[in-house]
């Protein structure tokens, strides 16, 4: 059990690593000077500013210093949550923009992810060797779950707010309401907060109930299945079982599925103008802020690490094979 | 193999039985049918193959005769402007708020989706079956270094990666940025891979194979490669499918191609110009669509093609 997660660390640790000297290596391995790059988009008219962004970025990116130093420097200044500035919100540290957007995606992602988790893999079961629910609920598993999130996005915002305008457009409270600890303001958020919820949600749960469809399938035409349906077993123990069972490769499958989610929610903020990470990395993009967008990218590598380590953790408890040491190869 | 090592990707379930691949034949014929033969006939009577076969087949005919079609250069500004769908000058899809011609916009987007998914997926899958290859035949440390990258490389969010990688680059082509999907990718398809070769390996056939002599390449390739050719195919579909959406989600993020028009940039133009607002519905209606087209009916030919290929799924 021990060995098991001490595996898993190592890994994560290996992944943060490369991760971080990935942030640090793509602007060293792009041809050109990059600095120089950047002014040049940038086109700053003043010279004394233009030459303050400049000492800037040297000094930011330590690119008077040999290779290994500037690595060295970069990890320095991260350790101390130094993460840059950004130049669109110039002086604002890409840290603080970072935690004043982190409330807003997380308040969408973990509720949507959950949500669809456990939604779509009921359904899933539900529908499994049921030929009236499985042929009519697996047509919209396919069609929600090839969607683009922003697609979705879009299409909601299009009906719910612009056309029914029962919901609104964007942004995550109306900018003239009073802000504070009151039930208006609450219920403000919340409805801001619904469209962007239910497409990220939608689209997530599609995809579960699929994978949950189909591992019942398989689960009910093995063996142990047909054996204890020969035993004489009612069909919903065995349908129990079947559930137990195909809900490990699912948590398995949250961890995995984390990734696109992120980015269903980055492009589904955008939509919405909902002021999460999406919002400021497409702010970023479209400026060429680079610090914001590296930072940002750190910041999910980091929050996705953390996310696996708890289903991991998750996993141990739900699966004893894990905590005997059966499980061959590490494979989780 | 008592426990299958289970690769979970949400929309098959991975645990194809390669060994129980050859079905029995049905009770009513008294001669044994070949393989392909057998395939074939449950191919054209299972409907999910056929519908999805049908929709993606479609999809690209229209991604290669519509531009050849498409009266005016996608990113023209030569038509009036918000015009709605119509017959007039061959603006069948309308024009932008800028007066571009949407359904050339639109068919040219849906050809550059397929270049996306194609090589994209082509790559991911190339990736993915080397190193699974590699690492499930081979074994031991070769495995276990092997296994080590992929898990780093699977647990950094593919999209985050793109994210920082399209940033920096100055100028972006349709081609690079299918290359680097395909190299972000690959991870869950050489898990999947690995795992099958992982149980095929110790198969008689295999031992027998390495008993006469073969070598190990001529073992992967004649002896292992094509008892999962299968499993194969359909891995490429979903990566394929996954390609079109994370090339749309990086187009629509502002990191698409800088010399041409995808259906993810057509989605972000829209957006960014408030068509939503002003109910231009056929400027971002189309491109959303025609992607949620592509990917399902790829999809639900997949599960088909699994029904196909596995009898122990085939719902008599």
């Amino acid at each position: 059990m021990l060995r098991y997660l001490l595996r898993k660390l190592l890994i994560y640790a290996l992944t943060f690593v490369a991760a971080v000297t990935i942030d640090w290596g793509i602007p060293h391995l792009m041809p050109g000077n990059p600095v120089l790059t950047l002014m040049g988009r940038i086109q700053i008219q003043n010279p004394q500013v233009a030459q303050h962004v400049y000492a800037n970025y040297m000094r930011s990116f330590n690119l008077d210093l040999p290779l290994w130093k500037q690595y060295y420097y970069f990890w320095v200044s991260l350790v101390h949550g130094d993460l840059g500035t950004s130049i669109l919100q110039f002086p604002s540290p890409v840290s603080s923009i970072i935690l004043h957007a982190v409330p807003y995606t997380l308040g969408l992602l973990i509720p949507a992810t959950l949500l669809s988790w456990y939604v779509g893999n009921k359904l899933g079961a539900l529908a499994a060797r049921r030929k009236v629910l499985d042929n009519t609920l697996l047509p919209f598993g396919y069609l929600l779950t090839a969607t683009p999130y922003m697609w979705l996005a879009i299409l909601m915002s299009f009906l719910f707010a612009v056309t029914w305008q029962v919901l609104p457009v964007g942004f995550a409270y109306d900018p003239t309401a009073v802000q504070g600890w009151t039930w208006t303001f609450g219920l403000d958020l919340l409805r801001h907060w619904v469209l962007p919820f239910l497409s990220l949600f939608l689209v997530a749960c599609g995809g579960w109930a699929i994978g949950m469809r189909n591992l019942i399938i398989y689960e009910l035409e093995s063996d142990y299945a047909h054996y204890l349906e020969s035993l004489g077993a009612p069909r919903k123990l065995v349908r129990k079982y079947a559930f137990r069972n195909a809900l490990l490769p699912q948590i398995t499958g949250l961890a995995l599925a984390l990734g696109a989610v992120i980015a269903g929610a980055l492009v589904t903020e955008i939509v919405f103008s909902y002021p999460g990470l999406g919002y400021q990395i497409y702010r970023a993009i479209t400026n060429e802020d680079y610090f914001v967008i590296q930072g940002i990218f750190l910041f999910i590598i980091v929050g996705v690490l953390i996310a696996n380590f708890v289903v991991d953790i998750v996993y141990m408890i739900v699966d004893p094979r894990t905590r005997i040491g059966m499980q061959e190869g590490g494979q989780a | 193999m008592s426990v299958p090592d289970r690769v979970s990707t949400t929309t098959v379930g991975d645990d194809l039985r390669i060994g129980a691949a050859v079905p029995p034949a049905p009770a009513d014929e008294a001669k044994p049918v070949s393989g392909l033969r057998e395939t074939l006939y449950f191919a054209v009577r299972n409907k999910k193959l056929i519908f999805g076969l049908g929709v993606t087949l479609s999809m690209l005919a229209i991604a290669i005769v519509g531009p050849y079609i498409a009266r005016h250069p996608p990113l023209d500004y030569g038509g009036q402007l918000s015009v709605p769908p119509t017959t007039r000058d061959g603006y069948w899809l309308g024009t932008t708020l800028l007066g571009q011609d949407v359904f050339a916009q639109f068919v040219t987007g849906l050809r550059m989706a397929f270049v996306v998914g194609a090589i994209g997926g082509g790559i991911a899958a190339i990736i993915g079956m080397v190193v699974g290859f590699t690492a499930g035949y081979r074994g031991g440390i070769v495995d276990e270094l092997l296994n080590m990258v992929t898990n780093v490389v699977l647990v950094i969010p593919t999209f985050a990666l793109l994210l920082v990688i399209a940033a920096y680059l100055q100028v972006r082509g349709i081609m690079t940025e299918a290359i680097f999907i395909g190299l972000t990718s690959w991870p869950w398809a050489a898990r999947a891979v690995r795992a099958q070769t992982f149980s095929l390996t110790s198969r008689d056939f295999v031992s027998l194979a390495r008993l006469s002599g073969s070598s190990s390449r001529q073992i992967i390739f004649r002896e292992i490669a094509p008892n999962m050719s299968s499993y194969l195919f359909m891995m490429f579909i979903l990566l394929f499918g996954g390609a079109i959406l994370i090339a749309a989600t990086l187009d629509f993020i502002g990191l698409g191609p800088s010399n041409t028009i995808s259906l993810g940039m057509m989605m972000q133009l829209s957006v960014q110009n408030a068509a939503l607002q002003l109910h231009l519905w056929w400027w971002f209606l189309p491109p959303g669509l025609a992607i949620m087209a592509i990917v399902g009916s790829l999809y639900v030919m997949n599960v088909g093609l699994d029904e196909v290929f596995n009898p122990r799924l085939r719902s008599m």
